[in-house]
């Protein structure tokens, strides 16, 4: 399958649109600043995202940038997490027997129906409340040795929010697990019947055959809509900043509202996210056209 | 070409159908079907489309389910006991009217899926295994190749050498040559024409019936659910007896 770029060839109508894409933006920023009476100034924006430590002698990360490592970590946990709920779930939900397969389901009609934030908010509180001490972080964190704390702070980031992070990162999976879960389950129904036979007829048990034959076809199958929501995983950690985890979206509004520089931080906040999603989209992308030239 | 007839020593019976009834639902898809094969035979199955040939030999290895009668197969009867259906898979090969490899394994994969994991092999063994079934199957060149990088036929046949490496005693074929381009279907019946002549119990549902001739001890004709007619095949293609078997035979061998 060769793909060839296609030439960059403006015509005038790419042109037209081109122009008037420019006079919006000089109109909204005109109305800003003259409707809105708004003063511009970035000078303040650099210093929140890196500050010079003067005890340390070296730069260090400032609110943004930790809030924009905290939504990292975040959205990496989460996706690896929601794609272990979405993978199990998604199998319990293609099963023969009845209870799996009502259990999975509850799962997923349960937060679909369901808005992120009432979510959130009911399960942070059984988060918080049952399963962190149930689970004993804190306990573990404040005993843990050096070396393990070093791990730890690179995993989780900073010790002292360990627990908040993981509460965050068990929110966020756990609703975004059930959009992995259809669209696994999806993937999996996808797969020709006739290859479950070739794979019974050869002897292999249930289990072999979802593990060998099925399941990689089908996350075969669904790499692009996966993509999608995992992007759509990372722009919603910016649900938990209500559970004040402390994320980007959360120390944004603290540095806006201190700065009184609305504008300019959230269009830097904006175009951190946009970064990162992009940098997926481009990531899942190659991941997709690789799996295609070892495919069939 | 005529077929040298396997080595006559007819075996014990090996699966047996006895009053089996089948239906889908309201459609009485097997009526009342009587068969014995015994092994190292070779039986053809044949008749018009619709009549319930697949359906038969899925009963084999229990891709499908009867309802009525008793069918054994290899001394186990199935359906009473729960184990049954994994361990007559195992003595049990088939193959497919359709092209069905497992499309993101390597060839030789495909042929070490089996036995590495139902049949308890290394994976070295499993290799060594699927490598000697490739070469029987004439296309050890393609082991690293994906199934979609492979003609039709060479497609087939990995998927006998598939099945024969969990070296099973009774090896099913349903059309599997129904697929496939002219000039490859010859390259698919000559391995199962080896195959035959090493004296493997075989039942193949084809229309093929210059292979019928050659290799078949047994002709089996189905039509609408029933085994209308079994017989050998010099008997069965100089004088059908049902007008049905007729009516085909003039209907498939006119082109
Ligand atoms: N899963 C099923 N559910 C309902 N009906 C079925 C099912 N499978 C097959 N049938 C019906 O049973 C009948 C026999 O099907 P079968 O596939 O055994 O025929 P066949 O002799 O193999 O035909 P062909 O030569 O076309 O392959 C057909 O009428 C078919 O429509
Ligand atoms: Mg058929």
């Amino acid at each position: 399958m060769a793909s060839r770029r296609k030439g960059i060839r403006l015509s005038w109508v790419d042109c037209i649109v081109f122009a008037a894409l420019i006079a919006a933006a000089a109109y909204v920023s005109y109305r800003v600043d003259s409707v809105l009476e708004y003063r511009w100034d970035w000078s303040g924006i650099p210093g929140y995202l890196y500050r010079w430590d003067e005890d340390q002698q070296r730069w260090v990360a400032n609110l943004l940038m930790q809030g924009l490592f905290t939504t990292l970590r975040l959205a990496l946990w989460g996706i690896v997490l929601a794609a272990v709920i979405g993978v199990l779930f998604g199998i319990m939900r293609t099963a023969g027997r009845l209870f799996p397969r009502m259990l999975s389901r509850a799962y997923v009609e349960l937060i679909r129906n369901i808005p992120p934030l009432v979510f959130v908010f009911i399960f942070y509180f059984f988060i918080s409340s049952q399963v962190m001490p149930l689970l004993g972080v804190e306990e573990y964190v404040r005993n843990a040795s050096a070396g393990t704390l070093a791990w730890l702070e690179f995993l989780f980031g900073p010790p002292k929010l360990i627990p908040n992070v993981i509460a965050g990162i068990l929110c966020l999976s756990m609703f975004e697990g059930a959009y992995v879960t259809e669209i696994v389950r999806a993937g999996i129904q996808a797969v020709p019947k006739t290859q479950a036979e070739a794979g019974l007829s050869v002897g292999l048990s249930d289990r072999q055959l979802m593990r060998y034959v099925i399941l990689p076809q089908a996350v075969q199958r669904v790499v692009p809509p996966l993509a999608g929501q995992f992007i759509t995983l990372v722009k919603n950690s910016s649900i938990v900043s209500l559970i004040s985890i402390q994320e980007l979206t959360f120390l944004a509004v603290e540095t806006a509202v201190s700065t009184m520089r609305m504008f300019e931080v959230w269009i830097t906040v904006a175009a951190l996210y946009f970064g990162v999603c992009f940098c997926c989209a481009l990531l899942f992308n190659r991941l997709e056209r690789r799996m295609a030239v070892t495919g069939p | 070409m005529r077929f040298p007839k396997g080595p006559h020593t007819p075996g014990k019976v090996v699966i047996e159908f006895e009053g089996v009834n089948k239906w889908f639902g309201e459609f009485h898809v097997l009526k009342d079907i009587n068969l014995q094969v015994r092994e190292r035979e070779r039986v053809v199955i044949c008749g018009p489309s619709g009549s319930g040939k697949s359906t038969l030999i899925r009963c084999i290895n229990r891709l499908e389910e009867h309802q009525e009668g008793r069918i054994v197969v290899d001394g186990h009867e199935l359906g009473n006991d729960p184990k049954s259906a994994a361990a007559i898979r195992k003595e049990v090969g088939m193959v497919f009217p359709i092209l069905n490899l497992f499309p993101l394994l390597r060839v030789v994969y495909n042929c070490m899926r089996g036995p590495s994991n139902a049949g308890g092999f290394s994976m070295a063994e499993a290799r060594d295994r699927a490598m000697e079934y490739l070469a029987r199957v004439r296309i050890p060149e393609q082991a690293e190749k994906y199934p979609g990088q492979l003609s039709g036929g060479q497609q087939q046949r990995v998927a006998i050498a598939r099945s024969l490496c969990m070296q099973p005693r009774i090896m099913l074929f349903d059309e599997p040559t129904s697929a496939l381009d002219p000039e490859m279907i010859k390259e698919v019946l000559d391995v199962m024409a080896d195959l035959a002549k090493s004296g493997m119990t075989m039942i193949v549902v084809t229309h093929e019936m210059g292979f019928a001739r050659t290799v078949a001890d047994t002709m089996v004709f189905m039509d609408a659910g029933r085994i209308v007619e079994s017989a050998p095949p010099e008997r069965f293609f100089a004088r059908p007896e049902s007008g049905r078997s007729k009516l085909f035979l003039s209907r498939i061998l006119s082109h």
